[in-house]
């Protein structure tokens, strides 16, 4: 790794000249989506000595994030919940992808070891709607075959906090569910009908740990650090798949890039193979810059991250974004900004 | 290091010792430059007692206006409404308002016997060489970030409620016609009623240390003559000096209340934050203070929904002042004095 980072700095040595002056003493800041935050930090300790660039950024949130790019007080703005194209047209916003992360759920039932229960989406949209109350449920037991549910009741953990955890976990239920569609809806933060609200992942984390037969979302990265005890979910093509890598890439590709914006939406994407809670983060740049430097500067930041913060981001259980992805965003900011 | 402290020591000592070795001060005719700076020291500080008031005036205003439009799309019915659907964008203030109201009282009925109970001990019955420790120690429990109150709720009392005191009170007291309805429910661990006992926790060092100042304050006299009459302890309590300070207790008690009426960290913690009124005081609900610290971060500029956790402040910031200033108004005899 040290002489990984010397090349780097290296070949950053010979390139810098040719950025000339806009290359040098690079500070940029940014602010919002709390999910990709340990990455972001990452890649900034990486690309301070490797292209020169000291981002600054801080998490506070994706709509705090929403709000000060549209106020231009920071260099860039970032945010779980994708905008639409006609806000970005008003806020002369660029958007674009970094990385990807996923959600599982995790349980505290006694008996039920790692990835040991069955759930499918309809089913987590009725635990979650209040609708299916009690493990021993005659719709999970007849997909558990084999496995000892207690007669149990179900206590389902939310954040209490408005996240883009939030979005994805709702997108997903309201993608699989109708009746969560048109009762609840989707959104940083929605109306839970049933269950306890916690503050930040950790929170729900902790909440499940407690309390005997709770359920709750978080993103995986925080399930595995913590060693909490997730479960499989079916996916749209019907299989039964557990949260791990393979799933997680399997779900990535399949996903449609081309809409505007790069708002895809990869909740539930078919595929045998594919994780149905995946879910990408943005970024969003002035079309506009105040400071042309300082633009420049954060497209330099997340190129370097593309070509070489992948590794980073996996070391943090985060998924890299495609080659024809990164290849799109690459051609979305020559588009936009020239060469 | 004594070395350095020992200087500071003497230092401040040998300068005591000139001060009052000198003259006394030319009196204010002498010396005519002196006016200039009595003049600008006088307005410098009628500018900082003005500015603390143009500063909460301003506050006022700005949170009435922001929160205005959520008043104007919501009418009344903002204070009244349970509904908060960020999703539809339809928000009401009124669980959180029940929820804010349910745990700051329900908070003072946990906190005052015990904080009677000190304050007597205190002034009354604990050996005087245990009367400052004791003291001390509860004052130190105001010293005590919320945050940390938080986290200890979260991760001590919240699983010891869960485990042992819910499922208990659940299949005693939940049983019992009439006010069973109150005691039901799920052993979350979290709600109304953990809330309640953390902020009685909170506030019970300001209301202590409030009852035991005014019952120090009963002329010796008073009591003595009651003793002389042949009353017991309780009975110069009850008859001398509960009558005597009755203004200034109750006075303390509100201090607790507009503290545990604005309290945000460690509520948020423990209460389940739920936008729901249940009848269970096991129930998860919310509270002012709490929905906003959770919902500002993802509150975009120019939405009902900022506008909304505006009105909310606005609201609490009302509440809050009415009962500061009832305190105030009771308390007004002590701090004169």
């Amino acid at each position: 790794m040290n002489r990984r980072s010397i090349l780097l700095g290296a070949g950053a040595a010979l390139i810098l000249p040719a950025f000339g002056a806009r290359a040098q003493g690079g500070q940029i800041t940014g602010a919002g989506a709390t999910f990709p935050n340990p990455v972001y930090q990452k890649w900034a300790e990486a690309a301070r000595s490797a292209i020169n660039v000291q981002v600054n950024y801080q998490s506070v949130g994706s709509g705090a994030g929403i709000n000060q790019i549209r106020n231009r007080t920071v260099d860039f703005g970032a945010t779980d919940a994708p905008l639409n194209a006609q806000q970005l047209t008003d806020g002369n916003l660029l958007q674009f992808p970094t990385v990807m992360g996923s959600l599982v759920a995790i349980v505290n039932i006694p008996g039920i070891e790692n990835d040991q229960l069955k759930l499918t989406g309809p089913i987590l949209a009725d635990i979650y709607l209040g609708k299916i109350t009690r493990w021993n449920d005659p719709r999970i037991v007849a997909i558990n075959a084999g496995v000892n549910l207690p007669n149990l009741a179900i206590a389902p953990a939310y954040r209490a906090d408005g996240s883009g955890t939030t979005f994805v976990w709702a997108s997903y239920l309201a993608d699989v569910s109708e009746e969560w569609k048109t009762r609840v809806g989707v959104g940083t933060s929605v109306r839970f009908p049933a269950g306890t609200g916690a503050r930040g992942n950790e929170g729900v984390a902790g909440t499940v740990r407690q309390v005997r037969g709770a359920i709750g979302y978080v993103e995986n990265a925080y399930a595995i650090t913590n060693r909490l005890v997730t479960t499989q979910i079916q996916n749209k093509d019907g299989n039964f798949v557990k949260p791990e890598h393979e799933t997680f890439m399997a779900a990535a590709g399949a996903a449609d890039w081309s809409v505007p914006g790069f708002a895809a939406n990869i909740v539930n994407t078919p595929g045998a193979k594919s994780w149905p809670i995946v879910a990408p983060t943005f970024i969003l740049l002035p079309t506009n810059p105040t400071d042309a430097a300082r633009s420049a500067n954060v497209r330099r930041f997340f190129d370097w991250a593309f070509k070489d913060g992948d590794r980073l981001a996996q070391e943090l259980e985060y998924i890299p974004l495609p080659q024809a992805t990164k290849d799109a965003v690459r051609a979305a900011w020559s588009r936009q900004f020239g060469a | 290091m004594p070395g350095p402290f020992f200087f500071l020591l003497t230092g401040r000592h040998s300068v005591s010792q000139a001060a009052t070795a000198s003259p006394p001060p030319p009196t204010r005719a002498a010396r005519g430059a002196g006016n200039l700076g009595d003049t600008i020291f006088e307005w410098a500080c009628r500018g900082a007692g003005i500015f603390v008031l143009l500063l909460l005036g301003a506050i006022i205003v700005e949170l009435f206006i922001a929160g205005l439009p959520a008043f104007r799309a919501f009418g009344l019915g903002f204070i009244t409404s349970t509904d908060w659907d960020p999703v539809q964008e339809v928000f009401g203030a009124g669980v959180s308002i029940y929820g804010t109201i349910v745990t700051a009282l329900l908070s003072i009925v946990l906190a005052v016997p015990l904080a009677f109970g000190i304050a007597f001990y205190l002034t009354e019955l604990a050996p005087v060489w245990l009367r400052r420790p004791v003291g001390t120690a509860i004052e130190l429990l105001a010293a005590v970030p919320s945050i940390i109150y938080g986290m200890w709720g979260f991760f001590v009392i919240v699983p010891a409620f869960a485990t042992h005191i819910q499922p208990t009170l659940i299949d005693t007291l939940g049983e019992v016609p009439g006010v069973g309805f109150l005691f039901q429910g799920a052993p979350f661990g979290t709600g109304i009623f953990t809330a309640s006992f953390i902020l009685a926790i909170m506030i019970l060092p300001f209301i202590a240390a409030t009852m035991r100042d005014v019952f120090e304050q009963v002329p010796p006299v008073y009591k003595e003559s009651a003793y002389g009459l042949g009353a017991t302890t309780w009975e110069v309590m009850k008859g001398v000096v509960i009558p005597y300070t009755r203004v200034s207790v109750v006075g303390g008690i509100m201090l607790g209340l507009g503290r545990a009426l604005g309290e945000t960290m460690a509520v948020t913690f423990v209460i389940g934050n739920a936008n729901r009124i249940s009848t269970s005081l096991f129930g998860p609900g919310n509270t002012i203070a709490s929905l906003v610290a959770l919902e500002f971060g993802e509150s975009q500029e120019g939405s009902l929904k900022l506008a909304s956790l505006l009105a909310l402040g606005f609201i609490l910031f009302v509440l809050s002042f009415v009962v500061l200033a009832t305190s105030r108004y009771l308390l007004r005899s002590r701090l004169k004095a």
